[in-house]
Parts: structure tokens; sequence; C-alpha cells
């Protein structure tokens, strides 16, 4: 079984978390054209290599970032957004 | 035992314990230690199974789990593997695949008829009629076959057990021990593995004669014992590698899951046989099944053996013979120029050697059971052609065979290795190993004992510096010249029976056939001949088969590549696997009450809820109709401890629910609730419940049951992003909750409270915090179920004292308790649409009809950006309410019935039941938006195609106190 490092908890078997789907980011809803709009919410880019992901540690609750390389499933890094965005 | 050799160095029986068993029906004896196997070879048994698809007899091939002939029944247990399972006293073996018993087995014949049988013969023979296919298969099935599968075997628990450590060394050989050694003196914690009964591996057999052969091993064993920081695991094997150094060992009675840092595979080298006509009768066996039985088990292979090697293996082997006191007929030797040193010794005790010769043909004795004599003849070794004009025959009564051996990498290829192939040691060796994982020893190309020593020392001082634990840099030298594998040991006969694969009786000739019908593919070849899918997954044929495929399309090995060897390793009983069917659920405060009131429970969710309540002598339709009535014409009461439950507390919890929910909370007053509808990005209906603001800056809120853990889930996420200030509290545990609903429930809740006016005050849709029976509650008045309800809300510790107060209170009103099933007819007769149930992964609010939860001109929400998008294009469906125009339909209309218009499916009913109340067929449906206007007639589907007529109708279906649609 794979283990992911959660920011808060460390390493931890990955039946403890839930994937929450690649991170994207929001384009301002007031200023951006329909197309832009639904490419935000439909579309998924699945070229391999270092996606940016949402993962979740459902026991602490604790929602996460982890960079992880698609074609070698390797967790590059994990961190909480609010500590990117923070800086 | 007429072949047991007197005691040997280092014998793994016990000669002081003798087993009985039986066989086929006779009696027989072992020591303990001994396997079912070398008991029987002890006692001069050779036929000891039959061959899978023509029914040859078989006997000793490998002695390392991969003679999958030999498989036995004992008892219930089928599919025992004889060369490796130990004797126990009382075992009554027989032999799996046999009609009549191993030696007069029936289908005998099907060996005799095997030239029309070529591979792919079942695939083109029975291909048409294609209604006869049933009836060949059963034959077919028949005749080729292992075990019986018994259905009527206990359930048997097999424990699990995790372990960790810091360095995992599968295979105990002289690598795999050296390397334990060197990282237990390092002070790291180690888990060595080895499948066998002892450890050791080929340092237990293969002497080459030397005296004190058993010495070095005895020696390492007594090292071992001294570091607390290693253990040991024996007769286990590791049937897999998953993803981060998680491995499960599979002993003899459970499994053993491990968590390792790093991995070292030093799990040696498997030998495969040269190719020749009658390789597979009993008494032709892999030189280190020789080896085995003569030093494991002191048991003679043969009385005069036939060496035919392509390698230095067997010159070791036919050394160990003659130490045994069997003697050996001659050695031939494939190579023309083989450069042995050890050809000396045995020419100087009068052994014949012939080198570039092959063994053309091995004679079977006049009953089959066994070797007669080896016709031998020179061979080219460049065009693998072998001489038949001047051939001859040697006597003798078996032959051991070494030409070579392939590694036991299946570890390394699921750690995600890359191989190479080695053309100077004609072996896939590692190329590039995955982080933490190390390979030692044979399975890393080295054959030499000094060299696999040294080569375990190696590996266990990378698998240090990996654990950052300072050591010097080894290397092992490399191999010395002179290949361990033949590149070609494969002599052709044109009568056949030259088996590469033992398993599936797959000969030489099969291939080229193979290839020329155009399965010249590794892969491809693998599934038309079958080679490798047998028991053993190739663990003998794989090598020789890729060399073979090479020849025949002129390819180098490493362009052919090999097959996949994916988990498990062996085959794994499927108790090991079975999990203990463990289903957790959650019961609510009031679980026991509803128990001993007759509840029907059922799972919603991951809860355990009241169904309904049992009646005596009324049936569940008649028990549900009651309970809807109970609450239509006086009271009644359901648990709802099942409801998410949120608190929201924080300078800024409005404006985060603002953002989470479709509605406005900013404004929303102080001790009122608001319908919360929460979408996803897409606009898409998620979840809906109830937000009660207790104070400026503390919100209450539910969510439905099942939505609970993903409506947290999504607002933890959201928060994520949003950085408001606001703590996100979950106490759908902490909280349980009733609805006393029903025109009655109000005078029944007066009883409770101290000031009655708090009641009196209360208006739909309000909350207030009061002592009801001095249990802190939070009450709201909700209309969900009934226009008259509330919804109280404690602690969970404390709520079968107010359930029971409200029991109590509410008997002279004619109270009842009421499960999931009246709710739900109650909730639709409210005309109340239950997300996920009436809506589903693509719904919008305008399709499920409730704009009036929308804020649209708030400056964000979640999925608002999609709506306005949405709200451009006209809808395609709508929700509506309707009745049935007649209650004497043919058949009542179903969930999931559709709505036709003109033949043409127009929509899908959601939602359907009879309304005690209104004595009426009520539901909800989807209707193209032309036919939602209020009192429109239109057409559902039953299952039984008849069209009933349905009319779009107001909700609520019931009116306040009136009843009527």
């Amino acid at each position: 079984m794979k283990l992911l490092t959660c920011p808060i908890n460390g390493s931890r078997p990955i039946s403890e978390f839930v994937f929450g789907g690649e991170y994207r980011e929001m384009p301002n809803p007031d200023t951006c054209s329909d197309q832009e709009w639904s490419a935000y919410v439909f579309n998924r880019n699945g070229a391999p290599g270092v996606k940016k992901e949402w993962w979740f540690h459902s026991p602490s609750g604790t929602w996460f970032i982890a960079e992880r390389n698609t074609v070698t499933d390797e967790v590059v890094r994990t961190y909480l957004l609010s500590a990117e965005v923070g800086g | 035992m007429l072949k047991r050799l007197s005691p040997q160095k280092g014998e793994w029986i016990n000669r002081e314990k003798l087993i009985e068993f039986t066989f086929e029906g006779q009696a027989y004896q072992g020591y303990e230690g001994d396997t079912i196997t070398s008991a029987l070879w002890a006692s001069g048994e050779q036929v000891l199974g039959r061959s899978f698809k023509y029914h040859r007899p078989r006997g000793v091939l490998s002695f390392a789990n991969h003679d999958v002939n030999i498989m036995v029944t004992d008892g219930i247990d089928t599919n025992i593997r004889a060369d490796v399972t130990q004797l126990k006293a009382g075992m009554q073996l027989s032999v799996v695949n046999t009609s009549g018993g191993v030696k007069q087995d029936k289908k005998r014949w099907l060996d005799k008829i095997s030239a029309i049988l070529p591979v792919g013969f079942y695939y083109k023979a029975f291909y048409k009629p294609k209604a006869l296919f049933p009836f060949w298969e059963n034959i077919i099935r028949k005749a080729a076959g292992l075990g019986v599968v018994n259905f009527n075997y206990p359930r048997q628990t097999k424990y699990k057990s995790n372990q960790f450590t810091d360095v995992l060394v599968v295979g105990a050989g002289l690598a795999g021990i050296t390397a334990a050694l060197c990282l237990a003196k390092a002070g790291v914690q180690v888990v060595l593995v080895d499948e066998n009964a002892q450890l050791g591996g080929s340092l237990n057999e293969d002497f080459a004669a030397k005296a004190d052969a058993n010495d070095k091993l005895q020696a390492l064993l007594t090292e071992l014992a001294n570091y607390p920081n290693l253990s040991y695991i024996t007769q286990a094997y590791v049937a897999g590698y998953y993803a981060d150094y998680y491995l499960p060992i599979i002993t003899q009675t459970g499994m053993i899951r491990i968590r390792a840092k790093a991995v070292i595979v030093a799990t040696g080298a498997f030998e495969h046989p040269p190719v020749f006509r009658n390789n597979d009768l009993p008494g032709v066996m892999l030189s280190t099944a020789a080896q085995r039985l003569m030093h494991r088990y002191a048991v003679k292979p043969f009385d005069n053996g036939l060496v035919f090697t392509a390698n230095t293996q067997g010159y070791r082997v036919a050394l160990d013979m003659l130490k045994a006191g069997v003697k050996v007929a001659a050695l031939v030797d494939l190579r023309a120029l083989p450069n042995t040193p050890l050809a000396d010794q045995l020419k100087a005790m009068g052994i014949k050697i012939y080198t570039g010769y092959c063994v053309y043909e091995a004679k079977p004795s006049a009953d089959g059971f066994g070797v007669s004599g080896a016709i031998i003849c020179p061979y080219d070794e460049t065009n693998a052609m072998p001489d038949n004009t001047q051939s001859f025959k040697i006597d003798c009564d078996g032959i051991a065979m070494s030409a070579g051996w392939s590694p036991a990498a299946a570890l390394l290829y699921q750690a995600g290795t890359k191989m190479r192939f080695d053309a100077q040691i004609q072996q896939f060796v590692p190329q590039q190993l995955a982080k933490g994982i190390f390979a030692a020893g044979k399975v890393n190309g080295f054959y030499a004992e000094a060299l696999r020593a040294q080569d375990g020392e190696r590996a266990a001082s990378e698998a240090l510096r990996y654990l950052n634990i300072d050591t010097p840099v080894l290397s092992t030298p490399l191999q010395a010249s002179g290949t361990p594998s033949h590149p070609y040991p494969m002599v052709p006969h044109p009568e056949g029976k030259n088996f590469i694969d033992f398993d599936e009786d797959i000969q030489l000739k099969d291939f080229a056939n193979a290839a020329q019908e155009g399965f010249n593919n590794i892969e491809l070849m693998k599934r038309y001949t079958t080679f490798g899918m047998g028991p053993s997954q190739g663990k003998h044929a794989n090598m020789n088969a890729i060399r073979v495929l090479a020849r025949i399309c002129q390819q180098p090995i490493a362009k052919v590549g090999s097959t996949t060897a994916r988990p498990f390793y062996h085959p794994t009983p499927l108790g090991h696997l079975a999990g203990y069917g463990f289903q957790p659920y959650r019961t609510t405060a009031m679980h026991a009450w509803h128990q001993q009131a007759g509840a029907e429970l059922a799972q919603i969710g991951v809860w355990m809820r009241p169904a309904y309540y049992k009646q005596a002598g009324i049936s569940k339709q008649e028990a549900v109709t009651q309970e809807v009535l109970a609450v239509r014409n006086a009271a009644g009461l359901i648990d709802v401890s099942t409801l998410g439950k949120i608190e929201v507390h924080g300078a800024q919890a409005a404006e985060f629910l603002e953002r989470f929910y479709t509605g406005g909370f900013v404004s929303q007053q102080v001790g009122t609730t608001r319908y919360a509808l929460a979408l996803d990005e897409a606009g898409v209906m998620m979840d809906d419940g109830i937000v009660a603001r207790l104070a400026e800056d503390v919100f209450y809120l539910t969510t439905s049951t099942t939505n609970a853990a993903m409506v947290y889930r999504e607002m933890q996420r959201w928060q994520q992003m949003w950085q408001l200030d606001i703590t996100l509290t979950n106490v759908t545990g902490a909280y349980a909750a009733m609805n006393l609903a029903g025109l009655a429930s109000t005078k029944i809740l007066e009883k409770l409270v101290k000031n009655t006016d708090d009641i009196k005050q209360l208006k739909s849709g309000d909350v207030c915090e009061i002592k009801v029976v001095d249990v802190d509650a939070r009450l709201i008045s909700v209309g969900f179920v009934s226009e008259v309800a509330y919804e109280i809300h404690v602690p969970a510790k404390q709520a079968m004292i107010l359930w029971s107060a409200l029991i109590e209170a509410g008997k002279p009103y004619q109270l009842q308790p009421f499960g999931t099933e009246a709710q739900r007819i109650l909730r639709l007769e409210m005309g109340h649409a239950l997300i996920g149930h009436d809506t589903d992964g693509l719904t919008n609010p305008f399709e499920a009809n409730v704009a009036f939860a929308l804020k649209m001109q708030k400056s964000f929400f979640v999925g608002q950006r999609s709506l306005k998008i949405i709200k451009k294009k006209t809808a395609n469906k709508i929700l509506v309410a309707f009745a049935l125009v007649s209650n004497q339909a043919k058949q009542t209309p179903q969930e999931c019935n559709l709505v036709i218009e003109q033949d043409e499916i127009a929509g899908r009913v959601t939602s359907i039941a009879w309304s005690p109340t209104l004595q009426k067929i009520i539901g909800l449906a989807y209707v193209k938006p032309n036919q939602a206007d209020m009192g429109t007639y239109f057409d559902i589907r039953t299952d039984n195609c008849d069209l009933v007529q349905a009319q779009v109708v107001q909700t609520p279906f019931i009116q306040h106190s009136s009843g009527a649609v």
C-alpha cells in the first residue's frame, strides 16, 4: 500500500486519504468568458508529468496539495494550500 | 525406504521420528523433515503424478516449488505441492487429475494421440459448430485439470499481521544471509525471509563433494543468532511487491504485511532444463533437485545416473553423486569446448565425459515409469543440431539435467526494475533498480560462491547508505569467465516430447508452430501456446521459451523481452486474501429503544435506522400506513440523528455560508433558519439542509444523512482556499436529533417545557435554544414531513431522556414513532424533492424547480457562474408533482419508469407512492417543459408497457388541515 505524507500528520497509508482531483486556479468569475469558465469547470489536463492535486486526510480532516509525478506515481512534495498562498 | 542414504552432513530429516502416511491407498513411511516427494522417492516411488494435458507419468523435476505435476489431495485440501510440503503423520494422499490412480491412469491414451493435439488444437477443432462447443468444452475441462474444488470447504480465517522493519531481505541463501548480517552489524532492523524449511539456500546442497561445504552455513547460522535486531522467517514467501516497500509474506498459517524502508532481493535463480526427447520421464530431473534429494533428505536420486549438462553445475552434481555413492554412468556436455577444472577430478575417478554431445533422447523403462538409458550423439552447437547418425545408448536409471538458470526476478520486476540481458552470463540482470530496492547474488548475475557473498555485502552497504548510515562503498568484481547458462540448450527430435513447459506439456515444436501461425511475439506466443500459464507461471519454462522465440524470429534475446511477472509469486490460498467481513455501521443514541420497539432496521449510508416499527398481526404495508396516518391525524416521532450537523463559528461565518450555499445568510436574523442548497462548480445540486443562526457568529446547519461527510469535506476544502475567519466543527455524532411531527406535536412539546409561551411564539422556520425536560435543546420549527413539526437537537448522551419523555407525553395524543418508510411518503405528500433521489449527478436547480433558493444577485457562490451560463439556455426537463388520474391503473408505475410523449421518452418518474392521506398515487417526475403546466396530462409507461395517465398538480399535495389536492 502506498504511503502519503500529510503535511500535518506525517506519513500515513493511502487508505486514509481521499483524492480530490487536480488543483486548478479559478478564473475570475466576474470577468472571464463563458468558454473560459467551462474550460475551468470541465477540462482537465491529462498530459503526464508533475501535477498539483488535492488530497484529503480523512481522519484529521486535512486538505492539502500533493505534487505528484503521474508517470512514476512519485509524490514530489505535499503542503497546505494556505502555506503556499501565504508564501 | 530403500533409497535412503546413510546420514548426510546437514540433512534436514530427523531420523528419530518416523512418520506414517498413505499415498494412492498404500502405506508409506518417511521421517520428520521430509517433504511428501522426498519420502516417496526414498521409498522407491517414481511415478508421483500425471501431466496436465497428455497424462504422462511424472516424477521429481525441481524440488523448488515448481513441480506442479506432482500435486496431491489430502482430505479437504487439494493441489498440495508435494515437492515442498512437509510430510505430516496420517496424511492420506491421492494424486490430482487422474482417473483410476496415478499408475493406471485411464487418460494416458491422450499421450498416444498427442500428435494430433497440437497447440491451438481446441480453438481450431471445436470452433465450429458453435452449438457443440459446450459439449467439447466439458470433455476437455474434465481431461485437463488439477484438483477438484471442494464446495463444502469450511470457512477458514487466516491471520493477518503487520510488521515494520528497516530492511527486508528476501531469500536466505549466501548472498541474503551475508547481506542480513552486514545490516544487523550496522544496527538496523532486519527481517530475513526464505520459502524453504531451513535457511541457507544452495549452501544446503551444492557441495561439489567438498567435505567442509556445510560448515560454512553452520558458521553463518551461528552468527545470525547473535543479533537481536535480526529476525528470520522460514517456510514463507514474499508474494509480491507493492508500492512504498509494502510486501505480503505468506506463511504456513497467515499473512504478514511488512512495511520496510528498503528491500534486498536475493531470491536466487531457477534452474531450467535442457530440452530433449523424454526429458520429463520420472528419473529425469534438474541437477539441483538431485542435490536437494541427496543433501537435504539423504535420498538417492538414482542408482546409476547420467549427467547432461551445459555448464559447471553438471560437474558439481556429478561429484556430489559419486560422493553419495550414486554411480555416474557418464557426463554429457553440450559444449564442444568446456573449460571446467572439475572435469579432471571426474576423469580421475574414471567418469567418461562426452563433450560436444547431447542426450538425443531418454529411453523409458519397460513399464514407462522410469529411465532405461540415454541415447546420446554429437551436437552442433552453432546450429543446435544433433548428429543422429552417430548416436548410441548409455544405460542408466536417471538423468540429472543442468543447462542454465533464469533469475527469480519477479519481485524486482514488480518493484519497477529495468532489466537488461547480459550476453556474457546469458541472463537477465537488473540494469536500473528503483530507489531503496537492491539485488544480490544469483538474481544479480553472480554465481561463484565468493562473489555471491561479496555481492551480499555490497548490496547491504548500498542499503545502509540509502538509510543514511555511513558505510564504505563496495563493489563486486565481475563474474569470472564461463557462463552458467547455455545460450540454446535445445535438442530437436522428429518425434517431439522434448518439453519446455512441464506444467502445460508444451514441446519445442509447439513454438515453431505458433510462430508459423503468426504468434511470434512473446506475449502472443505465451497466450497461444500457454507456456508459462500453468501453476508454476513459467519458473522453469520462460527462459527456454524466450530463447526459442529469439531464434525463430532471429532477434536478440534483449529484443524479444520477457513476459510480466505479476503477484503472486506462488499460488496463494484465497483464505490468505479474504478479509474478516467487517462491515461497521453507526447507531444512534436511541438504537436500543428502536430495537425494543420492534423496529425493522435498514442500513442508510453509514447508519442503521428504523425503516418502520413492526406490529403484531399487520403487514409492513399496513404498519407504514398507520405511521403515516398517525402523523397526519395526531403526531409522530422519528429519530433523525443521522442528519449531518455542522457548526460554523467566527466573525466571517455568514460570509462563508454565503459563498458555500446558494441562499443569503448575511441578512439572516438570529433565531431563524433558512433553506440551504449546495451546488458543485458545474451548478449541479449536491446537497440541501437548513441553516440555523444561533448567534451573530454561530450557525448550526444540517445536511442530508448520506452526504454528511462529503459536505463537511467540501466545506473544509473551500475554507482552505478562502481562509476566512471561521471554525468548522462536525457535530454529527455529538448531537442526536428527533422530529416531532403532526398537529398534536405542539401540545406534546408544551408539556415538557417550563414556559409554554416559548413554544407558542415559535413561528415556522424559527430556532431557539431551550431546555426541554432539563435537556439543553436546539428547537427548530421545520415543516419537512408535516405542516407542524419540530426538530429537536440535543447532546447525544441525553437524547434518550428526551425521547422517552416525548413518547410518554405523547401517549394521550396517540403519538407514534415512525421510520424512514413513512418519512418518504410524508415528505412526498409535502412535495419535497430529495437530492440524490429526485435529482441525479447532472441536475441543476432550474430543472429541479428550486430556483427560489438561488440568490443570483450575490457576488459569489459555488456554482453561480455556471448557473449564469445554464440560465441562458432553455431547460429540456423540469421536475413536477403529479397524481395518477385513476387509482385503478393496470399496473402502478415504479420509480425510474419513463414518461412517454408520442412514443418518445420525455422524462422519468423519480418518486412515486400511494398516499394513505389522499388515497391517491402521487409522485415526482421529470417532464418536458411544455408538459409542466399545472393540470397537464402526461403518460407514464409501466414495466408491462402499459401507458398510465398522470396529471401535473400543485405542491404540497396536502393542504394544511384540509388534505385535498
